[in-house]
């Protein structure tokens, strides 16, 4: 059984905004100096539902699997602490900021190249650009059948079986091996690298390779990343204009409020 | 013959068109002035075909399959077909469970590429444009093609039904591709809910983390039941199991277009208000005079909902 998780270091999405400043001339986001990179939360839910069911197989070798800057190495480690027994990073700079499309492409090229492969596991989008296109690029690109959304994923024999959030509810469903399962925050909680986790993980294989290692040129790189242009990038205005209920008590204040919404006809 | 439609594709709810698919057919006769408009049906039966074409479909491609569900490989296969057929300029879905998925895939088996989660579209120099949050909806991009079709997943509050009986369109059959199933449901769970449909809703009622606890949610509802509202909730009280998550409003939860809406406990963190922006009306009830919130709210109370939301309840019902 071999799992390949996806994993994007990103800024710490919990930090506050203000540690990101929009370069609208560039288009980019620019985090401020000392702003921590994590891995994205979703693709720790993806990696601890490989830890899951490796724990209820017995056994697995689980890969983790990243396209990033060299500083991603560091979210590869937290995957290797976390329980991981193996790391690839796709470096290159040909795929800096190349968004989700040529992503996918680089980490199906890079899948392509490990021992077959069983499983393949993402966050359900990356909290950074919040798109949730590359989990089902990788599986259309390796043409494996893909389940999204998924909160619970079990495994008899061959046989997946993944209960998929569905806006008021949820479905489950089945698959045979090999799939792509795109994993969401419903899964819960995932766990923290223990110090001895964290001390094996010193020891554990992390591999770099750029974009030619994994077969794949600046040209076939750039011809995907192409298609979908980013005309503006922009922080909202917001209007700031908030009308706060004057009162000596909440009573007073419920009060205007009802008395204001019924002014309005909003109610 | 060259066609440069754009192309919706269909869900149902009820065996009847959702009003997300509603709102897309009129933004697709928006921003195709003078075009076509196309719908794809992939459903049981072609029953909902005449109020596709009632909302703004010139032609609706009707594909008969064994259930209204969404199925992935299904709907995948007849619409890739479709599209490679008709060549649209665009493939609009609405950003649901199914138009998430369907979205992505098709965009690859395309070589196009995807716009998804949008709360925004236009028409700039004869280009389509289309605007979506990012970075915890604290961002907005604007995107457009240089593939066709140009594929976006768009979200409640975008574009506006309009509705016209007199309309007129065809029904186009589409014979169901052969299709190599490799998964397959075995079960739906909905969750059962005796309150209204959050989408639905004229009012809603949320909270978030502020509320300390479930029974927080229960003065919400005792509100809601004054307001014939709907109640939901931000994410912090799904994921700590106060609410059950399908009442989760945000970014990764459900989108919701009211025109009034009530923030409680919320600190308008930029991933809930993705899913609560386009509310007509804000109200915003936190004891934090700082929090986010009162910058996206119309109204305002400074205060504990504690005491502010049973006041406010005697307030409604006092005439």
């Amino acid at each position: 059984m071999h799992i390949v998780v996806c994993v994007k270091q990103i800024p710490n999405p919990e930090a506050a905004f203000s540690m990101l400043k929009v370069d609208e001339q560039a288009k980019k986001v620019v985090p401020a100096a000392g702003l921590q990179l994590l891995m994205s939360p979703f693709d720790e839910q993806a990696l601890e539902a490989a830890l899951r069911i490796r724990e209820s197989a017995g056994q697995a070798k689980i890969t983790a699997v990243s396209v990033g800057p060299d500083s991603a190495r560091n979210t590869l480690k937290h995957a290797l602490a976390m329980g991981a027994d193996e790391a690839v990073l796709v470096s290159d700079a040909a795929l800096e900021d190349c968004g989700s499309e040529a992503a996918a492409l680089a980490l199906s090229h890079a899948i392509r190249q490990l021992d077959a492969v069983d499983l393949v596991l993402t966050g359900r989008q990356a909290a950074d650009w919040d798109a949730g296109i590359a989990g089902c690029g990788i599986a259309e690109l390796l043409d494996l059948a893909v389940i999204t959304f998924a909160r619970k994923l079990e495994l008899a024999g061959t046989t997946l079986r993944v209960e998929r959030v569905l806006a008021d509810g949820f479905e489950t469903l089945e698959t045979e091996l090999p799939a792509l399962v795109t994993v969401s925050n419903e899964l819960g909680e995932p766990r923290k690298p223990s110090l001895r986790e964290t001390m094996r993980a010193a020891r554990k294989p992390l591999a770099v390779r750029s974009a030619a290692d994994i077969g794949l040129t600046a040209t076939d790189i750039e011809s995907v990343a192409t298609r979908r242009v980013r005309e503006r990038l922009y922080v909202p205005l917001k209007s700031g204009v908030c009308e706060l209920m004057a009162g000596i008590d909440e009573a007073a204040q419920a009060a205007a409020l009802a008395h204001a919404l019924r002014e309005a006809r909003l109610i | 013959m060259a066609d440069t439609a754009i192309l919706i594709v269909a869900e149902l709810r009820d065996g009847a068109a959702s009003p997300l698919t509603r709102d897309l057919l009129g933004l697709a006769r928006e921003l195709n002035a003078g075009g076509a408009v196309a719908a794809v049906l992939l459903a049981r039966s072609s029953a909902a075909a005449a109020d596709l074409i009632a909302h703004g479909a010139d032609r609706v491609y009707f594909c008969e399959v064994a259930e209204d569900e969404y199925e992935g490989e299904v709907w995948l296969s007849s619409v890739e077909h479709l599209a490679r057929t008709i060549a649209p300029r665009a493939v609009l879905v609405g950003h649901t469970p199914a138009g998430a998925d369907l979205g992505p895939r098709l965009a690859f088996r395309l070589n196009t590429a995807v716009a998804t989660g949008c709360v925004g579209a236009a028409v700039e120099s004869g280009k389509l444009t289309f605007t979506r949050p990012c970075y915890g909806g604290n961002v907005r991009e604007t995107i457009s093609f240089a593939s066709a079709p140009a594929i976006a997943t768009i979200k409640a509050g975008v574009g506006s039904a309009q509705a016209d009986a007199g309309r007129r369109g065809e029904i186009v059959p589409l014979i169901p591709r052969e299709v190599q199933r490799r998964t397959r449901v075995i079960a739906r769970e909905r969750d059962a809910s005796d309150g209204k449909r959050l989408e639905d809703a004229k009012v809603v009622v949320a909270g978030g983390r502020g509320l300390d606890g479930p029974e927080g949610f229960r003065v919400l509802e005792d509100l809601a039941r004054v307001l014939g509202a709907a109640v939901g909730s931000s994410r912090v009280p799904c994921d700590l199991g106060w609410v059950p998550h399908s009442w989760q409003i945000g970014l990764t939860g459900r989108t919701v277009t009211p025109d009034l809406y009530f923030a409680v406990g919320i600190s308008g963190a930029g991933h809930h208000m993705a899913g609560c922006g386009n509310a007509k009306t804000i109200v915003a009830i936190n004891t934090d005079p700082e929090a986010a919130i009162f910058k996206d709210a119309r109204f305002g109370i400074v205060g504990d909902y504690r005491k502010v939301v049973p006041a406010l309840i005697a307030a409604l019902k006092t005439t």
